[in-house]
């Protein structure tokens, strides 16, 4: 074996592949936070369709989504070698086990927490992604009044034999600015209107909290990171952005929803 | 005596490795709440040789917290329920009368079970022989304040040494794993001018052979930490990582 397959086949090394994948999904989670903010934006979603098209249709924002497939395939795939072989290290089990007393809930139940993750994962992207690449989505057309930027007409395009496209444009003559864009929003409203569908998103929302309550702090010490000065903030960081606010902003997102529709 | 305990065990109880073992449950009766765990089950024993039958076998030596001989996974928690002691430091007063307590050995397939409680920690001692030494050239006897060590460096050499390999960490970690133990044995002389020479080969053949001996990886519970009767603390496995990364990432052979 090689001195580089030797080093990411080591526990250690295992190890940092999850740390380096896991910290890039939570850093990538506040700018998947901060364009979703679009969605409270009380303008039938004009903010949030031009901010989705940007997002698919920049190169470097591209690339870097791909990234991210990988490093959530990366993650998973990793989860489950470690997994198996810390199995393998004890096969025969404890009768009485009182985990509780030495360690977090969170940090024994990584596995089943990030399983749900995964899971949910696949769902979202089935409901959102894969329908905004391929679905047969509506395209809305928004015309602002440049004078009064306030006064937004919104009418839903009707594909009559002709294929609609995204685009922007200013018109000095009306003086009024145009967007037609692929609506994301309905679905989002669509997806959101059912209860279920937001309990499911609340509940991974929690289960995502757990899972970084630990994995945050975790992916630094697997870096190998651990001063006395700094470590403090990262575990405060873990806890209070990672663990509650962004879930709770994220799990916000059906709910305000939910309740528009209702 | 008044205020003497009687107690119900549950103790694994496993003929040899290739057995399948079970649990034997045992009255331990008017048991002193000053006696240590070790010498409770002394006191069983004796009455199972009075008996005619095999006494419970478990590790012990120097029963002073020492020597990291005894184990002892006690009501689901190495030993036992309190914090930085060892099982024969453990008193029988950190039990009440009437408990039922569970004795179960250290469970990792890198520790096999040789008969009831006792385990095979012999992997340890070939993960220390894989690099958990300082190689001594042979000489005159350095004047001892020659190298300068500043006392923080030293304290911290000191606090990895007091290790004394008994296996709490593996026992304590869901996933099995001896990171704790292998952190320890290489910070202590990581830290240290003596350890520097061999430093990163050390770190890389000690892991290797961790990694051998089919110990689990480490997920940072922290339950080792809380568990070790020295509370030897997990900076010693980031260190290691530390090491383990520099040697492997950034640094050439031996440079």
């Amino acid at each position: 074996m090689s001195s580089f397959t030797k080093t990411f086949s080591s526990t250690l090394g295992k190890k940092l592949i999850m740390s380096l994948t896991g910290l890039f999904l939570a850093l990538f989670l506040i700018v998947h936070l901060i364009g979703n903010l679009q969605l409270f934006n009380d303008d039938a979603g004009k903010a949030f369709n031009e901010y989705s098209y940007f997002m698919t249709h920049f190169l470097p924002i591209k690339i870097v989504s791909y990234l991210l497939y990988a490093s959530i395939i990366l993650h998973a795939v990793y989860a489950v070698f470690v997994t198996i072989s810390n199995n393998k290290a004890r096969t025969v089990g404890y009768a009485q086990y009182n985990g509780s007393a030495n360690s977090s809930w969170s940090s024994r139940n990584m596995g089943i927490l990030g399983t749900i993750l995964l899971v949910f994962i696949v769902i979202h992207m089935k409901t959102f992604w894969w329908e905004y690449h391929n679905g047969a989505l509506p395209y809305t057309q928004y015309v602002t009044e440049l004078q009064n930027p306030a006064a937004v007409t919104v009418t839903e395009l009707q594909a009559s034999g002709v294929e609609l496209m995204h685009s922007s444009y200013i018109d000095a003559q009306n003086g009024v600015q145009v967007v037609v864009a692929k609506d994301l929003y309905q679905v989002v409203v669509e997806a959101f209107s059912h209860l279920w569908y937001v309990i499911l998103y609340v509940l991974s929302m929690i289960a995502m909290g757990f899972h970084l309550y630990h994995g945050f702090q975790s992916g630094f010490q697997s870096l190998g990171f651990d001063h006395n000065k700094y470590f403090p903030a990262i575990k405060f960081l873990g806890l209070w952005v990672f663990s509650i606010i962004i879930p709770a902003v994220f799990a916000a997102m059906p709910i305000y929803i939910y309740f528009l529709t209702q | 005596m008044s205020g003497n305990m009687n107690l119900t065990l549950k103790v694994w109880r496993q003929e040899n490795a290739s057995d399948k073992g079970g649990f034997v449950t045992y009255k331990a009766e008017n048991i002193s709440p000053d006696m240590s765990f070790l010498e409770m089950l002394d006191v069983v024993n004796e009455s199972l040789i009075k008996k005619g039958t095999d006494p419970i076998h478990f590790d012990h030596d120097c029963r002073e917290g020492i020597c990291g001989m005894c184990s002892l996974y006690i009501n689901g928690r190495p030993h036992g329920p309190k914090r930085a002691i060892t099982t024969c430091q453990l008193h029988m007063r950190s039990f009440t009368d009437g408990e039922t307590i569970t004795i179960e050995p250290w469970r990792a397939t890198a520790f096999p079970v040789i008969k009831d409680l006792a385990v095979d920690r012999s992997a340890f001692d070939r993960i220390q022989q894989a690099g958990g030494y300082v190689s001594v050239n042979t000489g005159g006897v350095p004047d001892a304040n020659e190298i300068a060590i500043p006392k923080v460096i030293a304290d911290e050499a000191f606090n990895s040494a007091t290790c004394i390999q008994c296996g709490a960490c593996v026992a304590a970690c869901k996933n099995a794993s001896a990171m704790l133990f292998v952190s320890a044995k290489v910070s202590q002389l990581a830290l240290l001018p003596q350890g520097q020479p061999e430093r990163y080969r050390r770190v890389q053949s000690m892991v290797a052979q961790m990694d051998a001996e089919g110990f689990g990886g480490c997920t940072n519970t922290g339950a080792c930490e809380i568990e070790c009767p020295k509370e030897i603390s997990m900076t010693n496995i980031n260190r290691m990582r530390r090491d383990f990364f520099t040697a492997k990432l950034f640094k050439e052979e031996e440079i």
